[in-house]
Order: structure tokens, then sequence, then C-alpha cells
């Protein structure tokens, strides 16, 4: 049987931090369901790591830093036409309100916000984007629910989310389609830099409903599904996968 | 580095606690006032003096304030 309303054969999908955690999984899962994939990094190892597991052809990977002008305008040069966009690249950053610095926040907003921006317009701009296509965010939980020590990362992830509703609306005249992604914590490298010891953490997955962190194909499925033809008629939502925990 | 100084620098994350209870001997996961947040605030301080950067899992490992001065030494 065939039947897969959330097929994403013949479609081509740019991935970005696909080098790693929700990205490399996100990139993986689309492979297998179909898509052609441009992953995007800037660790070229890792990167290959990512390329190596794609399954199908028609693959393509580009090593490039999103937060320098100059890379992120040669990403866009090489970009075939698409049908899909994850900004899904992304730091972490865990620090009281009283120690934040303004390099901080400035490094955190660059890779967090405006590169994610900056790529959403130029590709849109130079009409990269097919009609019919789909855009995703990756934010986060952060975004809707406070955390100790999370307030830059908080602020980072709430303006994509933001924005993400901002290019609904404007981009629903070009018949692409955008909504947000908003994780809890999952297991990636990322998760708190470390900050957090292992005890903190076992003990912080209970505070969750489901009683664990997510795994990186969990939050891949729901961006999926943003993918696919089977939401085409959902734009400017922000979907929570989060075992629950903004609930508490 | 000096410990002296150390415990001073740890003793200022502390808003209720008073400075004369902070000593190099000092079991700081025993103070009421000792929470998630203040061991954020701890690495953050040590990340701004001493430009080391230490980890959740070094603040478990320490049961005195020496005992972490020891680690931040260690790695600098």
């Amino acid at each position: 049987m065939s039947y897969n309303p959330f097929t994403l054969e013949g479609k081509t999908i740019l991935i970005t931090g696909a080098s790693s955690g929700i990205g490399r999984a996100t990139a993986i899962e689309c492979s297998k369901l179909g898509a052609h994939v441009v992953i995007t990094g800037r660790n070229a190892e890792r990167l290959q790591e990512t390329y190596d597991q794609l399954e199908g052809d028609g693959h393509m990977q580009v090593i490039a830093d999103l937060t320098d002008a100059e890379s992120l305008e040669q990403l866009v040069a090489e970009m075939p036409q698409i049908d899909g966009l994850i900004n899904n690249a992304g730091i972490g950053y865990t620090k009281p309100i009283t120690f934040i610095k303004q390099s901080d926040l400035d490094a955190m907003f660059a890779a967090n916000t405006y590169a994610p921006v900056l790529l959403t317009k130029l590709l849109t701009k130079k009409k990269k984007i097919n009609k019919g296509g789909s855009i995703v965010f990756t934010s986060s939980i952060a975004a809707l629910v406070e955390n100790m020590g999370n307030s830059v990362y908080s602020m980072t992830k709430a303006a994509i989310m933001s924005f993400a509703k901002s290019c609904a609306l404007e981009f629903s005249e070009k018949g692409i389609r955008v909504n947000s992604v908003h994780p809890g914590m999952v297991e990636t490298k990322l998760i708190h830099d470390g900050a957090i010891s292992e005890d903190d953490m076992q003990k912080d997955m209970l505070n969750y409903p489901l009683k664990r962190y997510g795994k990186p194909e969990e939050i891949a499925w729901s961006i999926i599904y943003l993918l696919s033809d089977a939401s085409a008629w959902v734009t400017g939502t922000q979907s929570v996968i989060d075992g629950g925990m903004h609930l508490k | 580095m000096e410990l002296n100084e150390f415990v001073a620098h740890f003793a200022e994350q502390f808003e209720e606690t008073d400075a004369s209870v902070f000593t190099p001997e000092t079991v700081f996961h025993e103070l009421d006032e000792y929470s998630s947040l203040l061991a954020l605030s701890i690495i953050a301080m040590i990340d701004d003096e001493y430009d080391v950067a230490i980890k959740g899992n070094d603040m478990r490992a320490a049961v005195t304030i020496e005992d972490l001065y020891n680690i931040v030494k260690s790695k600098m």
C-alpha cells in the first residue's frame, strides 16, 4: 500500500544546522520520506556524517556559517529551487540575567534570530521557494515557558516565533506556508551546554508529564507534517512538542 | 588565583546568607539558599572572573568551596 499523505516525494528541502541534533534527524527522516535534501552546517566532518546517513539520491551538502553575510549569500546563490526550508540552526546559552553581556546578546541573536531571518529574506526575494512551499522555524518551548538562566535563549526563540507569524501573513500571497515548532528538552548536544549536572537533568525529566526528554526524531516528524501536503491548510501556527511540559 | 578571594566571589552570589558563613571548608550544597539558579550564577561568576568554563557536574562533584576552587585551578 502506497497511500501516504505525509510523503515528501518530489520535494527539495533545505535544512540548516543539519550537522547534529534535530537538524540531522530531520534531514535523515526527510530523505526516508522521499525528499531531496540540501543540508548545511558549519562543521564539515559532522555534516558529512549526516550526509552519509541520507537515503536515496540527489542530495547536496553545503558548508556555511549563516552568521557570516558572505557565507549566507554564497549558500543562497548555490541553492536550487526548493519546496521546503527548515530554519533549524541555533546555539544554546544558560546564564542568569545578572551575568548577561552585550557580546553574548550579539552572538545569540546573530545565530538564533538574525541568521534565519536573513536566510528566509534572501531565499524569498530571489524566488527560490516554490509556490505551495513550506517554511518551518525551529523555535523552542522556551519561547512560551520561562526557565531559570534561560532569558537570552528564550528571547531569541520568541523573536523567531514572532517572525514566523509575520512570514505566514506576508508569504500567504506567494502560496508559501510558515509555521514554527517548539520542542521541549531534546537529547542533543545543545542541552544546556553542560551547565546543568546530569543529576539535575534526571530530576528535571521527571517534571515532564511524560517523564522523559524528547528524541530528535520526534521533533523531525512534526516538522515533516508541516512540510508535507497533509498540512496544506496550516499556516502561522506554533506546534508544541514537549512531553506535556507546558501544562506545568 | 587566591583562595580567600575565590571564597569572597563565591559569597557575593548569595543574598541572604551572611558573608561570615563562607570559608574554604563550607559545604555549600547544604546552605538553605543554595539553588539551581545559584549554581548557574557561580558557574557564570567563574567564567567572568577566572575565564574558566566549569560544568554542572563539577558543581555537583565539589563538596566544599575549596574543592570547587581546586577544580577551577586545575582548569586554568
